[in-house]
């Protein structure tokens, strides 16, 4: 290739990744003006009263709560699982053994799987076998063996699990090798080396992975719409087997379940920000901790 | 008695083999320098010292290795550690305090006792010749240091623990002359405390800071002998022509 014909790729190139990046800040602008639009809901009063009797009436804070409440109990759930399964297949798992193939192989096939199905596997799993066991070694009459707050995080963790492996997996495989040498080195056992030197190394990293958890997770609907979401709930959920209503389920029934979906569009701008809202602060939340964390790993 | 005696030993990466029956001793408080041409076996040596090589998956290792005696490949190998400790080549400070990654090695080793790691903090440092440069910093971070501090800072935290050998690994290739001549001047006041293996690639350097040095080719101890006899007057013909610079 010729000098000027390389200079001419690359120019199409930078040209071609320049428009996909004003593509996409020109979807994010009009989804905004989109729901600022219709702004008028956007009152404190919306946001902290509960739903009134139709759709378009009343506030959305139990949605609010709802959805908070189920992502940061999702990333509970998720996170000490995902970052086990991560550990073991990078740090102890024989690379090309078939424990570790099977398992990778798996986490890259669960990634791509729709997530109504992961909903009907936590109806199935979660909600009909595990809660009905529970509820029969408990001796409730029906208590943990319907859908609520707990089986809807527990499908969410197992929807976002891929996520945190792969990329905790990420964060560990960047911890440098000679890091891990220098600490077996001095006579630390491989767990102490893990705990003391490739996990705060890694810390950052595996923070990401819960930002992208909780940025998968708390917008999705379909896995909850099966193990525990309410459509109208005024009450806020205060047991782990309660029902719970849900900001992105709440835009779904503003949008196709109101008799008269006019008077009903105010409030479904209204949800639509609150849920960019959520999802930003619990972005933010860990955003943050990674920023303490990183000054942490710098050994400051 | 010698201090590390090695028989007969041979190590294979997968179907490559790294070294073939290499018998060497190493003295109490001597400084042995492992001199070659890359690809020569001198690291892998070293690293079966203190068992590092188990690492690498694929490995395969035979012959007797004893310290002081005792077979190193049935003793513990946290124990082993403990009393064969390794600077790498490019220093590798862990991401906390001065103060931290020389107290690493104790505190693993269930030492908390804050009077005593402060003083084995500061004797370790003060024997890699830091303590001067750092003793107002302590809290500060590891990698703030110049890269011949932070291979000192290195030095320190193997010897925090009191080891009875340190291995060394090319521990000044990828410093500047001035931190060079300073990890030089170290190894040879150090001697009096531990027994030093020393991996260079460098002539010279194992000329200047060692007392006895063997020479590996292509797997094999070709010879082995005091510096200045191997240097000067060596027996075999192919250490003759390395150490006369005709190939390397």
């Amino acid at each position: 290739m010729s000098g000027v014909t390389r200079q001419r790729v690359g120019r199409v190139f930078e040209a071609l990744s320049g428009a996909a990046v004003a593509l996409l800040l020109l979807a994010l602008l009009a989804v905004l003006v989109d729901v600022l639009r219709d702004a008028t809901a956007l009152s404190w009063r919306f946001f902290l009263s509960a739903p009134g009797g139709s759709p378009a009436e009343g506030g959305i804070f139990p949605a609010i709560v709802g959805t908070a409440v189920l992502t940061l109990l999702m990333t509970v759930l998720v996170m000490p699982l995902g970052v086990a399964a991560a550990v073991y297949l990078q740090e102890y798992a024989p690379p090309r053994a078939l424990p570790a193939r099977l398992a990778r192989a798996a986490v890259h096939h669960l990634a791509g799987v729709p997530s109504i199905v992961y909903g009907l596997f936590g109806l199935g799993f979660f909600v009909h076998a595990v809660g009905r066991a529970l509820d029969g070694a408990t001796g409730h009459q029906l208590k943990w063996g319907q859908p609520g707050l707990l089986w809807a995080a527990a499908t969410l963790a197992v929807l976002t699990l891929p996520t945190v492996i792969v990329a905790t997996e990420e964060a560990l495989r960047s911890v440098p090798q000679e890091l891990r040498a220098a600490s077996l080195a001095l006579g630390a056992t491989r767990a102490q080396t893990l705990a003391r030197v490739v996990l705060p190394a890694a810390g950052p990293g595996i923070l990401t992975a819960a930002v992208l958890a909780v940025s998968r997770g708390a917008g999705e609907v379909a896995p909850v719409l099966l193990t525990g979401v309410a459509s109208w709930l005024p009450d806020l959920p205060d047991s782990l087997s309660s029902q719970f209503m849900h900001l992105g389920f709440h835009a779904y029934v503003l949008a196709t379940q109101s008799p008269d979906v006019d008077a009903s569009r105010a409030a479904l701008s209204g949800t639509v920000a609150a849920l960019l809202v959520v999802t930003f602060l619990l972005n933010l939340l860990a955003i943050v901790l990674r920023g303490r964390l990183r000054r942490t790993a710098e050994g400051l | 008695m010698a201090t590390i005696c090695v028989a007969d030993l041979a190590v294979k990466y997968g179907t490559k083999q790294a070294l073939h029956g290499v018998s060497l001793e190493v003295h109490r408080h001597e400084v042995l320098a492992l001199i070659g041409p890359s690809g020569c076996g001198k690291s892998t040596l070293l690293r079966a010292l203190n068992r590092m090589n188990e690492l690498l998956p694929g490995v395969r290792q035979s012959g007797a290795i004893t310290l002081e005696g005792e077979r190193i490949d049935s003793m513990d190998v946290v124990d082993l550690r403990r009393r064969v400790g390794m600077v790498f080549q490019r220093s590798n400070p862990f991401a906390k305090s001065i103060f931290e990654n020389v107290a690493y090695g104790l505190r693993i080793a269930g030492l908390n006792d804050q009077t005593e790691l402060d003083r084995r903090v500061e004797e370790s440092l003060t024997q890699a010749a830091l303590w001067d440069e750092v003793k107002d910093r302590l809290q500060d971070s590891a990698l703030a240091l110049s890269g011949g501090q932070q291979q000192r800072l290195c030095i320190a935290r193997a010897l925090a623990i009191r080891p009875e050998v340190v291995l060394m690994d090319e521990p000044a290739s990828a410093l500047d002359p001035i931190a060079t001549a300073h990890i030089e001047d170290l190894i040879g006041a150090l001697k009096r405390h531990v027994t030093i293996v020393i991996v260079t690639h460098n002539m010279q350097q194992a000329a200047r800071v060692s007392d006895r040095t063997a020479f590996l080719y292509m797997g094999e101890l070709v010879e082995t002998g005091p510096t200045q006899v191997l240097f000067n007057t060596p027996v075999q013909p192919r250490t003759r022509d390395y150490v006369s610079g005709k190939f390397g």
